[in-house]
């Protein structure tokens, strides 16, 4: 099983691996959630929905649901 | 003299679009709707040098050409329709210099429809806070247009903006991009079939539905049926298009833009942590919430208070000075009434808008959808309606506008069909007159009864708001974007012009587009109110003086009469001694003043009785009575669909008391009997009815005028009206029943 945006911890990063491009919304696309591309967890609301990302220099908020159709490579701490 | 310019302003939502519009115009700008929906349709004139004009339109913002809402649409319908007479003869983007890479894909979107472009890049003011330097020239070259650099918080760059729109003659029209390469035999196909259109015209055609809904194809017939592609392979392609242009973008703004990454941390996620607090972020966001609930509440009563005093004080010399008749009323009793009925609504509608400009410029705004989403959706709504739910309890007019700012049409919709079940402050004077007169004193836990009453009356209201959305949410079929992407913008320190104009134009839009209604309905309720067509009505004056002749005042006036004749007394009699003389010339003077007033106020209950609204009020006493109300309460119900507080005003007149002393009003409600018993007229089970039927009822013209202005037409607020009038008969029905 492959890690999804959810699994990042508040203040991680990860590498944007493959969207699940047909039924993700396009406005994310054109926000820059394209694959190879990083992402940042930067908040995390109450009952972990919605979470508050920075993609590519895009700061968005995002639902859970969403966030489980983006697969990533969790970037370790350096 | 040539016709004026076509410009159209295109961008990202957050890159102070509506700034450079405000700096273009001025305030000489028209806010209006396109037709047959409700996407506010922004335009305004600027003067260019040599003497030309422009003719600015401001664009619903958007991040692209794909359209996912119907804001977006509008921009993709305009674009693609060369005909349309608002069609751009240059296009100007605005950009925003730290977002500069997502912005730009909107910006090659354009330029492959072959429409000239001219580039505004934003927010230069924070170029060195952030670090970032740009190669202008390089830019330009690259994307093969004109760039202004735009500050619009310094005023900075707008001349070089005007520059180009008059030069717009001079900008290429060649496309950035080529889309073909993402599916060569498909386009080869595409224009096979099509060889007069251009490509990607025809691409953005196809694909509009993918996302949304299909765009009225009127441009270019017949594309409908060029579907060899199912919906997801179109998605693909629309993927493989976006990652295509950022790798056009990331390939010019390599050489062109540097960015410092040290320097553009700090300040907004530090802010962040704390306002977006689990914790912290709802405690602010409260705070916040009690502070414009406080301002419209509150720190309003004094400017309305003022309105309120002035404009008796017109309508008191209009009637001194003109000569009595029937158009000195009209002037005095409907028209200036009316006017004042719209202008003291001024004060709440300018303090809610300070607030709402003051949250999203600052971009606070965001962080409060991120902070509730979890909390509204279950309800069908976003942030975005906490804000006007919550002030709807101050008023629900300026919470209805408040909506604007809701993207998503059905959303928005659900809040303004629900915001008037909040407990505004009109209620307030009728929940508590019938509070004081139904529920007994006496506590519960420390809480007395009455304020507990009170509290499940806002409640009640809360509720009613809630559930009735979460109906709507699953009962409304209107095709909106289903999915939740929230870009939270940079926080920036609110621009004072840009919030002023807010507040003007707020204000503007609810004294010329509500007002109209409101005027009119208060000059049809003054007519029935004073106007009856029969004998009784036309001799008012001489029946009841003849019967206060024969029969003397109302038991109530005589005994008020005698109890402030007495007091009066008592009071000369200790006061300083005077003569046998003085004393009974002053008691004289007194007992003609009370009588006079006494038979002032007779007149007025038997006029108001037998005009058309009392009429009415009597034709519908026996729809009342299940609900535990005679034909008195029956008028005064009607009549407060001029605003509820009238409630308390016309059951005064009815009673024949002056309507200054609450205490009195009071007094005579609770002396009020039934005429088939002696039984109280205001008990427990009618008075509850009451309340419940105030909760519930949507009994405000001046709301019903605002949502039909914001809605754009009159199926909403008459279905508002219907439903929610008919929804609190039911209720106070079956309260009375029960309780009775």
């Amino acid at each position: 099983m492959s890690a999804t945006v959810v699994d990042l911890k508040m203040g991680q990063r990860g590498i944007i691996k493959t969207c699940a491009d047909d039924i993700l919304p396009i406005k994310l696309l054109e926000l820059g959630c394209l694959p190879g591309n990083e992402i940042e967890m930067v908040q995390i609301a109450p009952f972990k929905d919605p979470i508050y990302v920075n993609v590519n220099g895009s700061h968005i908020a995002i639902r859970r649901a969403t966030a489980q159709l983006i697969f990533i490579d969790i970037l370790e701490d350096a | 003299m040539s016709k004026s310019i076509n410009v159209a302003l295109i961008g990202n939502p957050n890159t102070g679009k509506t700034s450079v519009f405000n700096q273009l115009t001025g305030l000489k700008q028209k806010v209006g709707n396109y037709p047959g929906i409700t996407v506010e349709k922004k335009e305004g004139i600027c003067k260019l040098p040599r003497g030309v004009k422009a003719h600015i339109l401001d664009l619903p913002g958007t991040y692209s050409l794909n359209t996912t809402s119907l804001d977006e649409s509008v921009v993709v319908e305009l674009l693609l329709n060369r005909n349309d007479k608002d069609f751009p003869d240059v296009v100007v983007v605005i950009s925003d210099v730290e977002n500069l890479k997502r912005n730009l894909l909107l910006f090659t979107q354009i330029k492959d429809l072959r429409i000239p472009a001219i580039l505004v890049i934003n927010m230069a003011d924070r170029m060195r806070r952030k670090g970032i330097t740009l190669d202008l020239a390089l830019l330009e070259k690259k994307l093969d247009t004109r760039i202004a650099l735009v500050s619009t918080r310094k005023n900075t760059g707008i001349e070089k903006i005007k520059e180009l729109i008059a030069d717009y003659k001079n900008l290429s029209n060649k496309p950035n991009v080529d889309t073909t390469v993402i599916d060569p035999e498909y386009f080869e196909k595409l224009k096979k079939t099509f060889p007069n259109e251009d490509l990607y015209k025809l691409w953005l055609v196809i694909t509009q539905d993918v996302n949304f809904m299909p765009i009225e194809k009127k441009t270019i017939p017949d594309t409908a049926s060029f579907s060899t592609k199912s919906k997801s392979e179109l998605k693909r392609l629309q993927q493989k298009e976006t990652i295509l242009r950022y790798q056009f973008i990331n390939g010019i703004l390599k050489e062109a833009y540097k960015v410092d990454l040290q320097a553009a941390r700090g300040f907004r996620a530090t802010l962040d942590k704390i306002l977006t607090h689990k914790v912290f972020g709802y405690l602010i966001f409260f705070f916040i919430l009690l502070t414009i609930f406080q301002a419209i509440y509150d720190w309003s009563s004094y400017p309305m208070d003022f309105i309120d005093e002035q404009f008796a004080a017109a309508s008191e010399w209009v009637k001194d000075t003109l000569p009595p008749g029937v158009f000195t009323n009209l002037i005095a009793e409907g028209i200036l009434a009316g006017i004042g009925g719209i202008v003291i609504f001024i004060p709440q509608i300018a303090f809610l808008f300070l607030f709402i400009a003051l949250l999203e410029e600052s971009g606070y705004m965001s962080r409060v959808v991120f902070l509730m989403d979890r909390v509204m959706r279950p309800f069908g709504l976003s942030g975005k309606s906490v804000v006007p739910l919550i002030s709807g309890t101050a008023c629900a007019i300026p919470a209805v506008m408040a909506t604007r700012n809701i993207e998503n049409w059905k959303e928005r919709l659900i809040t303004i069909l629900v915001t008037p079940f909040t407990t505004c402050s009109a209620r307030l004077p009728v929940y508590l007159i019938i509070i004081a007169l139904v529920i007994p004193e006496g506590r519960f836990f420390g809480l007395s009864y009455q304020a507990l009453t009170l509290m499940l009356l806002y409640i009640i209201g809360f509720m009613a708001a809630l559930f009735s959305a979460m109906i709507l949410h699953r009962v409304l079929e209107i095709r909106s974007r289903t999915f939740f992407v929230i870009e939270m913008p940079n926080y920036k320190l609110p621009l004072l012009k840009n919030v002023a104009y807010t507040v003007i134009e707020k204000t503007k839009s609810f004294v010329y587009g509500a007002g109209k209604i409101i005027l009119a309905i208060s000059i049809v309720l003054w007519f029935l109110g004073s106007n009856g067509y029969s004998d009784r009505f036309a001799q008012a004056e001489n029946l009841v003086k003849q019967r206060i002749s024969e029969n003397g005042f109302t038991t109530y006036n005589r005994e008020d009469i005698a109890e402030k004749f007495e007091s009066y007394r008592t009071e000369l009699q200790t006061g300083p001694a005077l003569s046998e003389a003085q004393l009974n010339d002053s008691l004289t003077l007194k007992m003609e003043s009370l009588e006079f007033r006494a038979q002032r106020q007779e007149i007025a209950s038997f006029k108001l009785e037998n005009s058309y609204i009392g009429n009415i009020g009597k034709a519908i006493e026996p729809l009342v009575k299940p609900l535990g109300y005679d034909w008195k309460i029956g008028i005064a119900v009607l009549t407060s669909f001029a605003a509820r507080e009238v409630f308390v005003g016309t059951l005064a007149t009815i009673y024949s008391v002056g309507n200054d002393e609450e205490e009195t009003i009071k007094n005579r409600m609770a002396a009020e009997v039934r005429d088939e018993s002696d039984k109280p007229l205001f008990n427990l089970a009618s008075g509850i009815s009451l309340l419940l039927f105030y909760a519930f009822a949507m009994q405000c013209m001046s709301t019903l005028a605002v949502v039909k202005r914001e809605t754009n037409s009159w199926k909403w607020p008459l279905a508002q009206l219907a439903i929610m009038s008919t929804f609190a008969y039911l209720i106070a029905l079956i309260a009375y029943q029960i309780l009775k």
